[in-house]
């Protein structure tokens, strides 16, 4: 066989592996005894951390991608593929992550952001990405940089589901709006999306006291111009209108505690779940990574959902958004 | 003619979309449902177990007793198809990542499976491959296993290089890559026409 014909990290091979993800629970754990846990209750794979969003949360401080002793010893542990984070923009910690051969790298808002303009541009890599999203904007954008995997953001490590639910509806009912959106509407909400790239380009402009037109011909975000953008984000939005969701699997994320929480975002259209804090955080996280799987299972069924909920002990405490320091969703838009 | 898809976890909704189109190409009537109870694949004429983690599907369709319809099915003698995941449930046997994690396997397909033969997820590809009555065909190998050793009755249908991916044994076809991901709907046309 010819070796030029075997072709990696293709957007077929990415996407490919985010949907071998479907109707399943995605678990955050912080050591290999906690990876054996997941896999044997039956998640589908685990996001490997230093610490859980909750913690992260109580510690304050910058939060960076996890020591990838961590990640390998994890990786070890486990049959099942291991993702783990790196923080928004930041080219080296993904290149590390991708050279230890992490199965999918989550640029998260979970940990402190390192770029304040861009994203990692993820058609770079051969390793598939998933990335938070709040709206069909921020969804589109991340999928043109080439994320294979979409999550809402929700509100991490607070155990409160609202933040997840909102964006579940918010991208619902946009998806809603763009399919009955005529090739004029969609020219013009690309350019609206495709505006957020040109904040480093502002930024420099306001300070140069220079026109922002005299930036037309140059490239905005890596090597791409705006108008080029705009192309591209309107070849989303047509996949969006065609099928009627987003290109790519959709995950639930952020503040998931509870079999019924997961159960709620499936019914709400999500693909599968990420629990972040709510199992390892929870007073039986055996219980709650079994009874959680199955109740995304069994989403549509409440008598599975009530007879799982049974005698599972305390979950995670929960923490009220509005009372919260540091909003993660606010980052990376 | 009913065919069912396992749909307890993985691309469920790829091969139901994949075996609809094939239906129209080969203009037969028939419906194709996903299920994620007991009760669909007794009462249907085939059944696919699609990609997605072997362990976690196989949990699954054990503890809510699919796997016993999937064997009884089998008894019948009705077409059973099993990509990637589904492969290493159809197995015999598996390797040590099977045992490890203790896997149940439902045992018709008389091969030995490796997953994750050809490594992580970076290793994951894309390549063409010569598929015996088909030809050439464009096949995407995700985390994929392979078949290490087959037993007499097992007809080896494909290869990569010198590894076994694609093979059947009477009616059980089972795959290490994934036909459903591609628009090329061959594969899922000659399951159909293995429908009596």
């Amino acid at each position: 066989m010819d070796i030029e014909k075997l072709r990696f990290g293709t957007e077929l091979v990415k996407r490919g592996f985010a949907k071998m993800q479907k109707g399943g629970v995605i678990m955050d754990v912080t050591t290999p005894e906690q990876a054996a846990i997941a896999e044997d209750a039956g998640a589908v794979a685990v996001m490997a951390l230093h610490k859980v969003p909750a913690d992260i949360r109580a510690s304050g401080g910058v939060a960076r991608m996890a020591d990838p002793k961590i990640i390998e010893e994890i990786m070890d542990a486990v049959t099942i593929p291991v993702m783990a984070k790196v923080r928004i923009g930041h080219y080296a910690e993904a290149r590390a992550l991708e050279a230890i051969g992490v199965d999918m790298i989550d640029e998260s808002e979970v940990l402190t952001p390192a770029d304040v303009f861009f994203h990692i541009d993820k058609r770079k890599f051969t390793v598939p990405f998933v990335c938070g999203a709040r709206s069909l904007g921020e969804a589109v954008r991340r999928i043109w940089e080439g994320a294979a995997m979409i999550r809402t953001k929700g509100e991490a490590g607070t155990g409160n589901v609202v933040e997840a639910v909102k964006h579940m509806r918010i991208m619902n009912y946009s998806i809603q709006l763009v399919s009955k959106m005529d090739e004029e509407e969609l020219r013009v909400l690309a350019e609206n999306y495709a505006r957020a790239y040109l904040r480093l380009t502002n930024t420099v402009c306001e300070e140069m006291k220079l026109p922002e037109v005299c930036t037309r011909n140059e490239p905005v975000y890596e090597e791409y111009t705006f108008e080029e953008i705009v192309e591209g984000i309107y070849e989303v939005l047509k996949e969006v209108k065609g099928l009627k969701r987003l290109p790519v699997v959709n995950f639930a994320a952020g503040g998931i505690a509870t079999p019924a929480d997961a159960a709620f975002m499936m019914q709400l259209g999500a693909d599968g779940v990420f629990v972040g804090s709510g199992i390892f955080k929870s007073s039986n996280p055996e219980a709650y990574a079994r009874a959680i799987v199955e109740a995304v299972q069994h989403y549509d069924e409440p008598e599975v959902v009530a007879e799982v909920s049974k005698n599972l002990g305390e979950p995670m405490k929960g923490l009220d958004v509005s009372q919260l320091e540091v909003q993660m969703q606010e980052r990376g838009v | 003619m009913r065919i069912a898809v396992v749909g307890v976890q993985g691309d469920v909704e790829e091969h139901v979309l994949a075996l609809k189109k094939a239906l129209k190409n080969l203009k037969i009537d028939g419906e194709v449902v996903a299920t994620r109870r007991k009760g669909v694949v007794e009462k249907s004429n085939a059944v696919v177990i699609p990609g997605g983690e072997s362990t976690t599907i196989s949990r699954l369709i054990w503890r809510d007793g699919i796997a016993e319809e999937i064997l009884s099915l089998h008894e019948e003698g009705k077409p059973i198809m099993g990509t990637c995941a589904g492969l290493i449930i159809l197995a015999k046997r598996g390797d040590e990542q099977v045992e490890k994690t203790r896997t149940k396997l439902l045992g018709i397909l008389d091969v030995k499976v490796k997953r994750n033969a050809f490594g992580r997820q970076r290793e994951s590809f894309e390549a063409e491959i010569d598929f015996k009555g088909i030809g050439k065909y464009k096949a995407v190998f995700i985390r994929a296993p392979i078949v290490e050793e087959v037993g007499e009755n097992v007809d080896v249908l494909a290869k990569f290089e010198d590894k076994i991916v694609a093979v059947q044994q009477k009616n059980v076809l089972g795959l290490a890559f994934h036909p459903e991901l591609t628009e090329d709907t061959r594969i899922h046309e000659y399951f159909i026409k293995m429908i009596e």
